[in-house]
């Protein structure tokens, strides 16, 4: 694994980007189980969409560079994660107005 | 002659008119909608007639006329059902005996409806009854008479209940609809059958004579006799229905509860003979093809006339009387057409049924009218409230006198020839129907008078108000009513409607005319007897012969029996284990159903606690074990 990571002066391999993807997805994930603020467990999904889309444009740029699906889907997934986030804020802005404040706990009382 | 169209547009017209804007029109102006229309109907039937037997008779025989004939429904490849105006001479008459008493009601009802609630809605009703009676009598084919033969069903539903607070009015209205209805569920089958096997419903083709059309259904039997046997004999169930012909005749009496010029129209002058007609039209199939039907039919025809003749001795209520008395009158029919053969002489029974139909719609008609002006003057039906009317209401009185003539049968009143012809054509058939009928003749000259002087002699009653005539709209009727209950007997009726359509010419034959009038005198006799002074004599006859006269006072308990066959047989042997199935077996399945899924729902609900990240763990592990799977296996 060494030699990967140490390769000064070539372009930098696909594996390094993938172990940044890879780290920032469990770091995600890991925020989204651990925290109880929505706003942060909003941040865990954008973290978890943004090592997605990383992965996208990787593959694409070292697999297939005469094609360009990957980068749309990136791009794609961009503009999927800001609609998500608008309706995600909005969300919270009304359990923050209903509860006083933003924690995950209390969004169970609204099952039946 | 396309204009006899508007014999039936009319009358729809006014019904829909009159119907729809009852709220707005006044009750002068729903009456005069109505009895407007109608004056035009009878205007346009009576020219229709006239130029229908003056014109149509080639070689001697008068030619079925189809005016107008559209399909209305195809049924697969060779049937269809046509909407159509047939002019025949029995459907030409029966134009002529609607249209008159239907006039004749709708000018009475002015009087005797005045200020009730509903003025607007019982004329609507009128004019669809006459709108659909006359569709029933001009179908072209069995579909369409049928469709209107249901149409008749549900106008006679609505004006029996028309005072529907009344709880007995609504209760003989659906006894009236249910009876009926059970009928012609056997005439809906009947016509199936026919139509299965002919291929057609058109009264044109069955009519041809042509045997070919019915070979199939001659030719395959069930339960000992052919298809065309019972189809015939089904068919012939939904007229006694509609007819009242014992033992369906349970509905007639009750039907009273109407109002009396509703009695006078539907169930005295024309929907009751509406089965008469049936089997008139059908006649050249029953002659040639099933003429133990027929026959079956004289017989059923016979005993319900004396049947009903001996409930009507026994009734107090005048118009059950007159009831029982149309049922025994609608049996006299149904005898002529049953006896009756094709050809000349022969066909005498069915040229008498015609005779009878019309001069006893007629004067029965005029009865029903004229009971309704007694019940309008004392505010009773019951005989024991009534009594010396013939002071206070000579017209009535008179009017009633000659119709109670016409149906006893004195000479020469209208009565007199048709039933003579009947009894003609019932010794011709046998010597033992003749006598029969003869018995049942004589027996309805002394109901009648039994009714008539009850109500206009009799003890002088002390009446709180004093009874007076009715008004000119209620008496004009019943002296228009009196003219042909006159002269009606004068009528060559053998030039115009006849089994094979060529001319007869009655000729009364007077041993059989001499017995029945010295029987109709003797009915007489013992009436004015028994009931001119007031006197204890018929009471001590009824309670010397006690147990007969309870039970033909309860109409020999025929209701009790059909009430014993429905609730006790039929509601508690069948209805009630269905509907125990129904409510455990059935129900109880979904029942189970729903309880079985709602003990699962609340064992695994508390699988949805709402926390989204436990969700989020099951989710995550769920994945790694599905990917470690997929990996490992």
């Amino acid at each position: 694994m060494g030699e990967f990571l140490i390769n000064a002066g070539g372009p930098i391999p696909m594996i390094g980007f993938q172990i940044v993807s890879l780290i920032m997805f469990f770091a995600g994930i890991y925020g989204f189980f651990t925290r109880r603020n929505l706003i942060m467990i909003l941040i865990s999904v954008e973290l978890i969409l943004n090592a997605v889309d990383i992965n996208f444009a990787v593959f694409n740029r070292y697999l297939y560079p005469d094609q360009m699906e990957g980068l749309f889907f990136a791009l794609f997934g961009i503009a999927i994660a800001a609609c998500e986030t608008a309706v995600a804020i909005a969300i919270i802005i009304n359990v923050y107005r209903n509860f006083g404040n933003a924690d995950v706990d209390n969004i169970k009382h609204l099952k039946g | 002659m396309e204009y006899t169209l508007f014999i039936l547009l009319f009358p729809l017209a006014s019904f829909l008119i009159v119907g729809l804007l009852s709220n707005k029109l006044s009750h002068k102006a729903s009456g005069l909608i109505g009895t407007t229309s109608l004056t035009v109907v009878t205007l346009l039937s009576y020219y229709t007639a006239w130029a229908y037997f003056t014109t149509q008779k080639i070689d001697g025989v008068y030619q079925s006329l189809t005016v107008l004939n559209t399909t209305w429904l195809r049924v697969g490849a060779n049937l269809h059902i046509d909407m159509g105006i047939l002019l025949d001479p029995i459907s030409v008459m029966m134009l002529v005996v609607i249209s008159t008493v239907s006039l004749m009601v709708h000018i009475y009802s002015l009087g005797y409806m005045k200020g009730e609630v509903g003025f607007q809605r019982y004329y609507s009703f009128l004019s669809l009854f006459t709108f659909s009676m006359m569709g029933l009598v001009l179908a072209t084919n069995i579909f369409q008479m049928y469709i209107f033969w249901e149409l008749v069903g549900v106008s006679s539903y609505l004006l029996i209940g028309f005072y529907y607070t009344k709880p007995a009015a609504i209760a003989a209205s659906k006894k009236a609809f249910i009876v009926t209805r059970f009928a012609d569920m056997f005439f809906l089958i009947g016509i199936l059958v026919l139509s299965y096997f002919t291929q057609t419903f058109d009264f044109g083709i069955l009519m041809s004579g042509d045997a070919s059309i019915f070979s199939s259904a001659i030719g395959s039997s069930f339960l000992g006799a052919s298809a065309l046997v019972w189809a015939m004999a089904l068919i012939f169930i939904g007229g006694a229905g509609k007819s009242a012909m014992f033992p369906l005749h349970i509905w007639l009496p009750d039907a009273m509860e109407g109002p009396t010029p509703v009695s006078a129209l539907i169930h005295a002058a024309t929907m009751v003979v509406a089965g008469v007609y049936l089997v008139a039209r059908l006649f050249p199939i029953y002659i040639g093809f099933t003429p133990e039907v027929l026959h079956g039919i004289a017989y059923v025809g016979a005993f319900t006339s004396l049947f009903a003749a001996i409930i009507a001795i026994a009734q107090t209520d005048i118009k059950r009387v007159l009831a029982f008395s149309t049922i025994s009158q609608i049996g006299f029919m149904m005898v002529a057409l049953g006896v009756s053969k094709l050809e000349g002489h022969e066909g005498l029974g069915y040229m008498s049924s015609m005779f009878h139909l019309f001069t006893h719609a007629m004067f029965k008609a005029l009865l029903f009218l004229g009971a309704g002006s007694i019940i309008h003057a004392v505010h009773s039906n019951e005989m024991k409230d009534m009594g010396g009317l013939r002071k206070y209401m000579p017209v009535t009185h008179w009017t009633f006198l000659i119709a109670c003539l016409a149906i006893a049968g004195i000479p020469p009143f209208s009565g007199f020839v048709s039933k003579d012809e009947i009894l003609t054509a019932a010794f011709h058939f046998s010597n033992g129907m003749g006598i029969w009928m003869t018995v049942t003749a004589g027996l309805t000259a002394f109901y009648m008078f039994r009714l008539y002087y009850n109500i206009f002699w009799g003890k002088a009653t002390n009446y709180t108000q004093i009874p007076h005539e009715s008004p000119v709209s209620m008496t004009f009727p019943l002296v228009f009513l009196a003219i042909p209950t006159v002269l009606g007997g004068f009528i060559p009726f053998g030039h115009f409607v006849t089994a094979d359509r060529a001319d007869y010419t009655i000729h009364l034959d007077w041993t059989i005319a001499t017995v029945s009038i010295v029987l109709a005198v003797v009915g007489i006799i013992i009436a004015t007897v028994l009931y001119r002074k007031p006197s204890d004599v018929p009471n001590r006859i009824a309670n010397s012969i006690r147990g007969f006269h309870q039970a033909a006072y309860h109409r020999f308990y025929i209701d009790e029996i059909y009430l014993f066959i429905t609730k006790k047989i039929i509601f508690n042997c069948v209805s009630r284990p269905l509907a125990w199935f129904d409510r455990h077996i059935v129900d109880g399945f979904i029942n189970g159903l729903a309880s079985a899924t709602d003990w699962v729902s609340i064992r695994i609900r508390g699988f949805q606690s709402g926390e989204i990240q436990w969700y989020a763990y099951v989710f995550l592990f769920g994945t790694l074990l599905i990917t470690a799977l997929l990996l490992f296996i």
